[in-house]
C-alpha cells in the first residue's frame, strides 16, 4: 500500500467544449479530472455573445422585438411574449383578451416545444437515442402550428407589443384542438422508455442534488428550481396574459435530483396542455392587437420637446400611438424604470428597461434563466463522475443563445 | 477429437498432398474473410434500417432502392478520405493499433464452424481461442486511446480496457457451465453435443449463463448500454476521437466483425449452430431440407438483431454501475451457474 501512498497523482485538465456534442451549443467547460471524478468544474461562456442588450439599446421597442426571437431559439414565442408584455408595462398598453388568450396558447405551445428538445437532447446525453426521434417528430407538430399563425417555425416574432401579430384561424384552433388530444398519449410513449428504465433510474436518481435553499440562493428559477421542491412560478405569482384566468397546478419534485426535474417537466407537458385547452375553450372573439399599440417608428426624442417629429402609425383609423411616456390622459403609471419577468420554459425571464421617455430603451437589460443556471453547473458537478457532468448539463436546461446574449 | 496432426488440423482427408491443402485453407480463408466483410457491409445497412425503422424514421434512403448501396458508399467514402495521423501522437502505436483491433477479431473467425464440416481450422480448444482472440482486440483500443495524445481519447482508452478486462471473466465463466455440459472446449463438438438434448440446445439448461454470455457480450462489444469507451456524450468519440478515414473504418470494422463473432459464439454455444432443433424436425419434418447454414445465419442474425434492438431502447450505464454489475452481479451469477452445472451434472 505505502507504493500507491508515494505514487504522485495529477489531475487531469480536460476542455470539454465549445464544440462538443453534449454541451448543448457553445458551453466550454474546463474540467479537471481526478480519475472520472470532477474535482473542479469551471463554466465559460461568451462563445455566442451577439450584445442583444447593446443592439436594443439602438432600436425602438417595436423593433427591437426580433432579437428576442434569438436568445432562446427553442422558445422563441416565449421570449417575444415576454419582451412585449414588459414594454406593454412601460407605455401601459392593455392588450385586447382574445390576443391575451392567443399569448397564453403560444407560450404553452412552446413550452411544450420547448421541453420536447430538452428531453430528447437530454435523453440522448444519457444514452436513450430513441426519445430523441419520438419527441422531435412530435415537436414538428408544433412548428407546423406556429407556421400557420405566422409562416415562421422558428425565430417567429409573432406577438407585438399591444398584441398579436395577426388573428389565429379555424384551422389553427381545430389543429391545435386535436394536438391537445393527442399529445398526452405521446407523453406516454416517452415515459414508455425511460420513465422506469432501471439505467435511466440510475442515471439520474440522487444525481445533482441541490438543496431548496441552495437552489434560492443560487438564483435557479423554472422547473429546474421546482424540481427541489420550491413551488414558485412566475405565472402564478405575478400572471400575465390570460393566467389567471386558467386553471392549472404547478408540479413541484422532492427529492431535488436530475429525476425529479425530469418529473416536474414531464408534468408540465400535461398542465400546458390543460392550459391550452382552457384557452381554446373560453377564447372570446374581438380585436387582437390594442388600437393604441406603437408602430414601429417609434419617436426618437421624448416627445414634449416641440422639435419632436409627430408620431406614425401602422394603423390608419387608430388614434396616434403613445409613445412614452404616454399623453396625461392615459390612466396607467409611467415608469422610468422597470423590472417585468415572464415564465419562460426554462425559467424566469426579465426585462429590465430604464426609459429616458424616447422610444428607445435607455438601457436594456436581461435577466437569462440559462445564464444564471449554467452558474450553478460547478455546485452541481464537483465531486460527481463525468458522465454526470453530462446529466446536470442537460437537467438545468440551458441555451447559450439566451446564456451569452 | 480429431486433432491428428497437421492434416487434422487444417481438417482435410490425410491423403492430399500438403500443396493442395494449403490452397484449400487459402481459398476457405478468403471466402470466410469476403463472406464477412459483405456480413458486416451489410449489418451497419441492417442497423441504421432497424434503428430507423424503431425510431419512427426510414434510415438510409438515397444511395441505390431503399439505400442499398449505401453501405458501399460509406466503403468508399471512407477509403478516399485525409488520413489525419495526430502531430504529437505515437505515430507507430497508432497506425498498429486498428490493424491489431481488425486483426484480434478477424482470426476468432478462423474456429468457428458455419455448417457441417465448414471450419477453417478444427482446434480442440476453440473456445479459449475466440476468448484470447477477443482479449486481444482491447490492445488495440488501449493502444489507439494512449497515441492518439488526446485526453478524451486517453479517458475511452482506459474506461475501455477496464472494461473488457472486467467483462472478459463473466464471458469466459458464463461458458463453463457448457463446457461442462459438453465436456469438450471444440466448438464442433459443443454443437455435437447439444443433439442429444430433445431441444437440441444447451439454452434451456444453461439460460442463466445465456444471460451472462450475452450481457458481458454486449459488455465486450463496446456496444450500447456498455458503449462508454466511445459514450460520444462524455467522451466526443472515445478512443478513436482521433482517428479518420480507412483507419477508422478499421475500428468500426473491428467492432461489427466482434459483433458477429459473438453472435456465432452464443449460437453454437447455446443454440445448437447449424442445427435444427429435433423436436421442430420432429414436428416438421419438411423443415429437414433446410441447410443448416440457413438456420446458423438465422441464429446469427437474430442475435445481431438483438444488439440493435437493445440499442435502440436503452439509456447508456454509467462507469461505476458498469463495473459494479461486471463484478457484483455478473461474475457471482456465473460462479453460481458453475457450481450448479457441476453439481446436477455430476449427480446423474
Amino acid at each position: 500500500m505505502a507504493v500507491i501512498k508515494d505514487l504522485k497523482t495529477k489531475e487531469i485538465t480536460i476542455n470539454m467544449g465549445p464544440q462538443h456534442p453534449a454541451t448543448h451549443g457553445v458551453l466550454r467547460l474546463m474540467l479537471e479530472l481526478d480519475g472520472e471524478t470532477v474535482v473542479k468544474c469551471t463554466p465559460y461562456i461568451g462563445y455566442l455573445h451577439r450584445g442583444t442588450e447593446k443592439l436594443g439599446e439602438n432600436k425602438t421597442y417595436a423593433t427591437a422585438l426580433p432579437l428576442t426571437d434569438r436568445l432562446d431559439y427553442v422558445s422563441s414565442m416565449s421570449n417575444n411574449i415576454g419582451f412585449c408584455v414588459a414594454v406593454e408595462k412601460l407605455l401601459s398598453i392593455k392588450v385586447p383578451e382574445r390576443a391575451q388568450y392567443i399569448r397564453t396558447i403560444m407560450a404553452e405551445l412552446t413550452r411544450i416545444a420547448n421541453h420536447i428538445v430538452w428531453i430528447a437532447t437530454h435523453a440522448l446525453d444519457i444514452g436513450a437515442m430513441t426519445v430523441f426521434l419520438y419527441s422531435m417528430r412530435d415537436r414538428e407538430w408544433i412548428l407546423d402550428l406556429y407556421e400557420m399563425t405566422c409562416g415562421a417555425r422558428l425565430t417567429v416574432s409573432y406577438p407585438r407589443i399591444g398584441g398579436v401579430r395577426c388573428d389565429v384561424t379555424r384551422e389553427f384552433m381545430e389543429s391545435c384542438y386535436q394536438f391537445t388530444e393527442e399529445f398526452p398519449e405521446k407523453i406516454l410513449q416517452y415515459e414508455t422508455l425511460i420513465d422506469k428504465n432501471r439505467i435511466w433510474l440510475q442515471r439520474t436518481v440522487g444525481i445533482g442534488i441541490i438543496s431548496p435553499e441552495d437552489a434560492i440562493n443560487w438564483g435557479l428559477t423554472g422547473p429546474t428550481l421546482r424540481g427541489s421542491g420550491v413551488p414558485y412560478d412566475v405565472r402564478k405569482f405575478a400572471p400575465y396574459d390570460a393566467y389567471d384566468k386558467v386553471d392549472f397546478e404547478v408540479p413541484i419534485g422532492k427529492n431535488c435530483d436530475v429525476y425529479d426535474r425530469y418529473r416536474c417537466r414531464m408534468d408540465e407537458f400535461r398542465q400546458s396542455v390543460k392550459i391550452i385547452r382552457q384557452c381554446l375553450e373560453k377564447m372570446p372573439e374581438g380585436l387582437v392587437l390594442a388600437p393604441e399599440a406603437p408602430g414601429y417608428d417609434m419617436p426618437a426624442v421624448p416627445p414634449k420637446k416641440p422639435a419632436a417629429p409627430p408620431p406614425k402609425t401602422a394603423e390608419g383609423e387608430a388614434p396616434p400611438p403613445p409613445p412614452p411616456p404616454p399623453p396625461p390622459e392615459e390612466t396607467g403609471p409611467v415608469f422610468n424604470e422597470l423590472y417585468v419577468a415572464t415564465e419562460v420554459p426554462k425559467g424566469e425571464l426579465g426585462f429590465y428597461f430604464i426609459s429616458d421617455g424616447t422610444g428607445k430603451p435607455y438601457r436594456m437589460r436581461l435577466r437569462a434563466p440559462s445564464f444564471v443556471h449554467a452558474g450553478v453547473l460547478p455546485k452541481l458537478c464537483e465531486g460527481s463522475l463525468v458522465a454526470d457532468v453530462i446529466a446536470n448539463i442537460g437537467t438545468i436546461d440551458i441555451v447559450l443563445g439566451e446564456c451569452d446574449r | 477429437m480429431d486433432f491428428n496432426g497437421f492434416y487434422g488440423f487444417l481438417g482435410c482427408p490425410q491423403n492430399t498432398s500438403l500443396c493442395v491443402q494449403i490452397i484449400i485453407i487459402l481459398i476457405k480463408i478468403a471466402v470466410v474473410i469476403a463472406v464477412t466483410m459483405l456480413h458486416v457491409a451489410y449489418a451497419t445497412y441492417f442497423e441504421r434500417k432497424v434503428i430507423g425503422h424503431m425510431q419512427v424514421r426510414l434510415g438510409p434512403m438515397r444511395v441505390g432502392p431503399h439505400g442499398l448501396l449505401q453501405p458501399i458508399a460509406d466503403g468508399v467514402k471512407l477509403f478516399f478520405k485525409e488520413d489525419v495521423i495526430p502531430q504529437a501522437g505515437d505515430k507507430w502505436v497508432f497506425q498498429l493499433a486498428p490493424i491489431i483491433a481488425v486483426f484480434a477479431t478477424l482470426s476468432a473467425l478462423a474456429v468457428i464452424p458455419i455448417f457441417e464440416g465448414f471450419m477453417i481450422a478444427n482446434i480442440n480448444v476453440g473456445l479459449l481461442y475466440i476468448l484470447a482472440m477477443s482479449s486481444l482486440s482491447a490492445y488495440g483500443i488501449i493502444m489507439a486511446g494512449w497515441s492518439s495524445n488526446s485526453k478524451y481519447a486517453f479517458l475511452g482508452g482506459l474506461r475501455s480496457s477496464a472494461q473488457v478486462i472486467s467483462y472478459e471473466i463473466a464471458l469466459g465463466l458464463s461458458l463453463v457451465g457448457v463446457m461442462l455440459m459438453s465436456g469438450s472446449l471444440n466448438l464442433y463438438e459443443i454443437v455435437k453435443g447439444q443433439q442429444e438434448y430433445w431441444y437440441g440446445m444447451y439454452l434451456i439448461p444453461q439460460f442463466l449463463g445465456y444471460f451472462i454470455f450475452l450481457v458481458a457480450a454486449f459488455a465486450e462489444t463496446n456496444r450500447t448500454p456498455f458503449d462508454l469507451p466511445e459514450a460520444e456524450s462524455e467522451l466526443v468519440a472515445g478512443y478513436f476521437t482521433e482517428y479518420s478515414g480507412m483507419r477508422f473504418a478499421l475500428f468500426f470494422l473491428g467492432e461489427y466483425i466482434a459483433m458477429i463473432v459473438m453472435a456465432c459464439v452464443a449460437v453454437i454455444c447455446f443454440w445448437g449452430g447449424w442445427t435444427a432443433p429435433p423436436i421442430l424436425l420432429k414436428w416438421f419434418p419438411f423443415l429437414a431440407v433446410v441447410p443448416g447454414i440457413v438456420w446458423f445465419f438465422i441464429k446469427v442474425y437474430f442475435h445481431i438483431f438483438l444488439f440493435y434492438w437493445v440499442r435502440a431502447t436503452v439509456p447508456r450505464y454509467r462507469y461505476d454501475f458498469l463495473m459494479r454489475l461486471g463484478w457484483k452481479v455478473l461474475i457471482p451469477l456465473a460462479l453460481l451457474n458453475i457450481v450448479a452445472t457441476s453439481i446436477i451434472k455430476y449427480a446423474f
